[in-house]
């Protein structure tokens, strides 16, 4: 592996060596179509071949085990209240209480105004960005359309900070990337991630969610991958799970091959985070095969991939009772939330 | 414990019934063959499967003799919407028996199970199918109105794909209503005579299919054999050249699928993923046993270390071993024989100076392997770059410009297949203008479909195989008797003949239902 000396820059001095100059619109856009495009019909045709692996027995069971541990646990309602994020909260902790030994999610992801009752309700189990323990995630800058000033995103960032969120899901501004302002979405990533900064010091980590169902063109995503990982990105996030469609296997593969690309230019790890429409054991199993032969298994971390569900855990839940039992139970032996 | 150590997913073997020894399939039957029988073995473990027949001179004759019966008695006088009837009704057994027929052909050939499941047996059924589908079209099959069948049509055919070759030959043949001799390739019998088996449960007249094996000189024999109208050969171009040789003179009809060195262009504004992609299908589909691999790969200077770093890389994750596990990508070289050829090739190659690079896999003990390997450094003038190598090797050249790539391409006595590679729609049709190979993929590789025609210029040989093309092989145009066709009015006799035929053919169109 080359490790160049971009790996010791800060992330903004990188990409100005990169682009070749200041993040205006027009270096970005030269820099970023300067990247090899996407054939669709190849890129589907891998992700359709991967999802072909056959996972059997130890390494079914160790799958099953890993996806728990990846999953970022979500609410993300309108309806939600307090007691519904504790509810989420105790089923991160014991995701299945008929057995102790089921690992723990990875983290839980609420609205902005959640944060402290999340915090709360983890207690001592608050990972706090650590290793051990439950992350808190926020979604913000105006999650899921992004349509709002920048002041006022920023404000929701800092909010959701200074609440104890550890991860910050924000959303680009699709709209000014479709409109080829990629100044603005690189601008705005940039000061978000600057949001994220703790009174301490310490750096919240940031989810870029680039909304892959609204860019439409796998050239689209590839770019939009680019773009947020050059503005500081800690992780790319395909969806919020409020747009058609969310995370695909193919979208996943498109952004896991940049995440790939990215490291063997600057030697860095960046996450992926699939989200929205991940349901089963048997969808799930689909992307770490994906993850461990695109990128290598060393990303199947929490630090490095994330499922964002909320029904996933159920349905793997199911698969862990019937490889541990032997039989099938049902809907009514996991708990609903 | 490592994840990409996925835990075997084997395929059952339960579901495969296979005999012991199986004879010559004549007429409709089973016989023993009156040659001296030999072993198939499985070459991924060494261990014989089954004891297969070889067919004698006699035994060609007796073949022969029975499809020239069923073509006078029955098959020519079918009409074509009955004959499809039989295709269709073979095709939907071979879905049927999908499972059981990429098992079987997995065990026998050392393909991985995925490709037999998911590529060969599918096209199978999709050429059969097809093919059924044209039957009662053939006045739209481009030789003009009413066109004639030939009458036997003797059809050799490779190990490299044992059922689709099969297909490819068979279901051509009966929609144009002609009778066959087949002779699988010597290593791979197995799945045809399970073809056999079906071709008996769909109760198609007795010889209008006959299925002889043995090993070259039955081959010979078959289409040396007076009593044949057609040859149809698909192999090596040393042994097709030998089948020009022996049927120039006479007026059967010749159609040859030879060998080639495919080039896979690879220009600088490729989609660089998918490229990887398919430089990886183009040459270790199948170990690399596909006469249109693409077994030069001519990338753009600017992009090379760029393509090879990504091309090892992808190459380290192809999982070789069992072929019956659901996991493997590389299955096993289908003969001793092969091997060796594979391994003289392969160290001429170092020998010449180019620069070998292999994945680091663990070879099984037993059965007939080969790591996936690549040659960089590779002179047009290289033997690697030059002899179809058969097998799970790669030799890389690179060119500058458009140009220079075309001319690469097309610096080899084959032209079957090649490939290009680019974002760019005008260049990709300004360079496939330009090649002279029969098939050319843009942005993909070895893709096929009944409906698209395969065959090779120069050395790859002549005749097309696939879409309304394959079926000129196996037709002529309408004998004319007297007066000169009048278009408008031709139509009507046509249509009444054949309604009057297939009236006469209520027996056979009942067992077709």
């Amino acid at each position: 592996m080359t490790h160049s000396p971009l790996a010791t820059y800060q992330p903004e001095q990188r990409a100005l060596a990169l682009i070749g100059g200041e993040a205006t619109d027009a270096n970005l856009r030269r820099y970023l179509h300067g990247i090899p495009g996407i054939d669709a019909v190849g890129l589907e045709a891998r992700a359709a071949d991967l999802g072909t692996r056959s996972i059997k027995t130890s390494s079914k069971r160790w799958a099953i085990d890993t996806i728990i541990g990846l999953i970022d646990l979500t609410t993300l309602e309108g309806a939600d209240t307090p007691g519904k994020v504790r509810s989420l909260v105790a089923k991160a902790l014991v995701p299945d209480p008929s057995d102790p030994g089921t690992p723990r999610v990875a983290a839980v992801c609420v609205y902005g105004d959640m944060v402290g009752t999340a915090v709360t309700a983890l207690g001592s189990a608050h990972a706090a960005g650590g290793t051990e323990g439950i992350n808190v995630a926020a979604v913000a800058t105006a999650f899921p359309s992004g349509r709002a000033s920048l002041a006022i995103k920023l404000a929701d960032v800092r909010d959701s900070v200074a609440a104890g969120a550890d991860e910050i899901d924000m959303v680009i501004d699709r709209g000014a990337f479709l409109a080829g302002r990629f100044g603005q979405v690189y601008e705005e990533i940039v000061a978000v991630k600057d949001a994220c900064r703790r009174a301490d010091g310490s750096m919240a980590h940031l989810k870029v969610i680039l909304e892959t169902g609204e860019l439409n063109t796998y050239d689209n995503v590839r770019r939009a991958s680019w773009l947020a990982i050059l503005a500081g990105g800690d992780f790319i996030k395909t969806s919020t799970g409020k747009v058609a469609p969310a995370a695909t296997l193919p979208v996943t593969l498109s952004m896991l091959e940049v995440v790939r690309d990215w490291h063997r230019l600057t030697g860095v790890r960046i996450g992926v985070k699939p989200a929205g429409g991940i349901r089963t054991s048997k969808d799930a199993i689909k992307y770490l095969v994906t993850v461990a032969e695109t990128v290598g298994e060393e990303w199947l971390t929490p630090h490095l991939f994330r499922f964002g569900a909320s029904s996933l855990l159920n349905d793997v839940l199911l698969q862990r009772q019937k490889m541990t039992t032997g039989h099938y139970s049902g809907p009514d032996y996991v708990t609903i939330d | 414990m490592k994840f990409l150590d996925y835990a075997p997913a084997p395929e059952s073997q339960a579901l495969l019934n296979l005999k012991s020894d199986y004879g010559l399939f004549i007429n409709g039957d089973f016989t023993a063959g009156r040659g001296t029988p030999f072993k198939t073995i499985n070459p991924a473990t060494e261990q014989q499967i089954a004891m297969i027949a070889t067919a004698n001179e006699a035994d060609v004759d007796a073949a022969v003799a029975a499809a020239r019966h069923a073509y006078d008695g029955v098959w020519s006088r079918l009409s074509g919407s009955d004959r499809g009837k039989y295709l269709f009704r073979i095709a939907r057994l071979v879905q049927e028996r999908a499972r059981e027929l990429a098992v079987a052909e997995t065990l026998d050939n050392g393909k991985p199970i995925k490709e037999s499941r998911d590529v060969d047996i599918p096209l199978v059924a999709a050429w059969c199918f097809y093919y059924a589908g044209w039957a009662d079209k053939l006045d739209h099959a481009g030789v003009g109105p009413n066109p004639a069948s030939l009458g036997v049509a003797a059809q050799v055919i490779p190990w490299n794909f044992p059922l689709m070759m099969l297909a490819w030959k068979i279901a051509p043949a009966l929609a144009a209503g002609n009778t066959v001799v087949l002779k699988p390739a010597e290593t791979t019998s197995l799945t045809a005579l399970l073809f056999a088996e079906i071709l008996q449960q769909a109760d198609l007249p007795a010889g209008v299919v006959n299925i002889i094996t043995g090993d070259g000189s039955t081959g010979q024999t078959l289409v040396n054999h007076p009593g044949v109208n057609k040859v149809a050969f698909t192999g090596s171009t040393s042994v097709g050249r030998a089948i020009a040789r022996s049927v120039a003179g006479t007026d059967k009809k010749l159609s040859l699928e030879l060998g080639g060195k495919g080039a896979n262009i690879v220009f600088d504004d490729a989609p660089i993923d998918q490229a990887v992609e398919g430089i990886v299908r183009g040459i270790f589909f199948n170990q690399g046993h596909v006469c249109c691999a693409g077994s030069r790969l001519l990338v753009q200077e600017s992009i090379h270390d760029d393509v090879i770093e990504r091309l090892k890389r992808r190459m380290q994750t192809l999982r070789l071993g069992d072929p019956l596990d659901k996991n493997t990508d590389i299955g096993a070289i289908n003969s001793a024989e092969q091997l060796a050829r594979i391994r003289e090739l392969s160290d001429l190659g170092q020998q010449e100076g180019a620069e070998r690079w292999s994945t680091d896999c663990v070879i099984p003990e037993n059965g007939f392997w080969f790591a996936p390997t690549i040659f960089t450094n590779v002179s047009t003038s290289h033997r690697i770059a030059r002899d179809e190598i058969f097998g799970p090797v790669l030799s890389v050249l690179t060119f500058r410009t458009p140009a220079e790539a075309i001319a690469k391409a097309n610096n080899t006595p084959y032209g079957l297949s090649a490939g290009i590679w680019s974002d760019k729609g005008s260049r990709i049709l300004a360079v496939a203008d330009k090649l002279r190979a029969g098939v050319i993929w843009a942005n993909t590789f070895n893709q096929f479909d009944p409906s698209s025609p395969f065959g090779g210029y120069k050395e790859s040989g002549y005749g097309r195989e696939g879409g309304r093309h394959g079926l000129a092989a196996y037709l002529k145009p309408a004998v004319r008797t007297g007066s000169r066709s009048i278009p408008a009015a031709e139509h009507a006799p046509v249509t009444k003949k054949s309604a009057s035929a297939s009236k006469k053919s209520t027996s056979a169109e009942k067992a077709a239902k």
